[in-house]
């Protein structure tokens, strides 16, 4: 039996799920960065015009 | 007004408990914390670079096991992982139970996602391991039914912590529940001697013993070693995340915020 595409998916299918599991919260970060400038932005605004 | 009685002043001087103190405050973690990750992920990175390659081109193959025994070097230290995160967890819960320490609280929730990717790597791993040793993918084993277990413990706390809108009441629920699965590490752990099973037994012993040739062996430690780094870096990135999320009012999010850090 060619042992190849069992060391091969176990590697590749651990790289992805790791890859994801340390990506997914950058990925939130910069969402919730985004919001939190968006937030200041507006109320920012909002002081400079009452 | 009561008089602080010396021992407790002793105490609230001492650098060690000042300094956990300090921690305690989100700002002050989320700076202190933000130092480190960058220096996790680079020992983390070089430790895989050196394991893998050793693994892959150095180690020879097993005399039983074929090359199939290489998915070891991912799936051992996966494995070692998964129940370490899970301690870490309990321990947090614990932590955060008693002294309702928000960021503890924090750690202990971050630390489920993670623990949870090591799970599922183990029992992929695992099971394409076993296919051609084995003969099958899957059998209803103690230890690999308990270490599914684990996988479904590790969803629930994941599942309640996001189920409760409250953050604070969601995180004492589901580190309750943390607590009480806390049970099932001990059966992991002994399962392959309480039980006759299908999965080996340990292979390598801290108090020696190890029945595993040293060339093989330290290339799996390296590996072992190098996915502590990946969980601290990843548990601190996904703890900092979760802070500004539940800040996100509060001044020192908005200075990190417009200071682009």
């Amino acid at each position: 039996m060619d042992h190849t595409p069992f060391i091969v998916g176990s590697y590749a299918i651990g790289a992805i799920v790791l890859l994801w599991t340390a990506v997914a919260p950058l990925i939130k970060k910069k969402a919730i960065v985004r919001d939190i400038a968006r937030l200041i932005q507006i109320e920012e605004r909002n002081d400079s015009n009452p | 007004m009561t008089e602080k009685t010396p021992n407790k002043t002793k105490l609230r001087k001492n650098p060690v408990v000042l300094f956990i103190h300090k921690l305690g405050s989100p700002a002050y973690f989320y700076h202190f914390t933000g130092k480190f990750i960058p220096w996790f992920w680079a020992i983390f990175l070089v430790l895989t670079a050196i394991g893998m390659y050793q693994a892959f081109f150095v180690v020879p193959s097993d005399y039983q096991q074929g090359e199939s025994f290489r998915i070891l070097y991912l799936h051992v230290p996966a494995a070692w992982m998964s129940l370490l995160a899970y301690i870490i967890m309990a321990v947090c819960a614990f932590i955060a139970l008693i002294w309702r320490i928000r960021v503890v609280e924090i750690l202990a929730m971050c630390s489920a996602p993670v623990g949870a990717a090591f799970t599922v790597v183990t029992l992929v791993a695992g099971s394409l391991w076993g296919r051609p040793t084995w003969g099958t993918y899957w059998v209803w084993d103690a230890r690999l039914t308990s270490e599914l277990v684990l996988l479904f413990l590790y969803l629930g706390v994941i599942g309640l912590y996001n189920a409760i809108d409250e953050p604070r009441k969601a995180a004492r629920a589901a580190c309750l529940l943390a607590l009480v699965g806390a049970v099932n590490l001990p059966i992991i752990h002994y399962s392959v001697k309480w039980w006759n099973t299908l999965h080996q037994g340990s292979s390598i012993s801290l108090m020696g013993g190890s029945s595993i040739d040293s060339s093989m062996l330290w290339p799996l430690l390296v590996m072992s070693i190098a996915v502590k780094f990946y969980y601290g870096a990843n548990l601190l990135t996904r703890s900092r995340v979760k802070l500004l999320e539940q800040d996100l009012r509060k001044g020192w999010v908005r200075n990190i915020v417009r200071e682009g850090k």
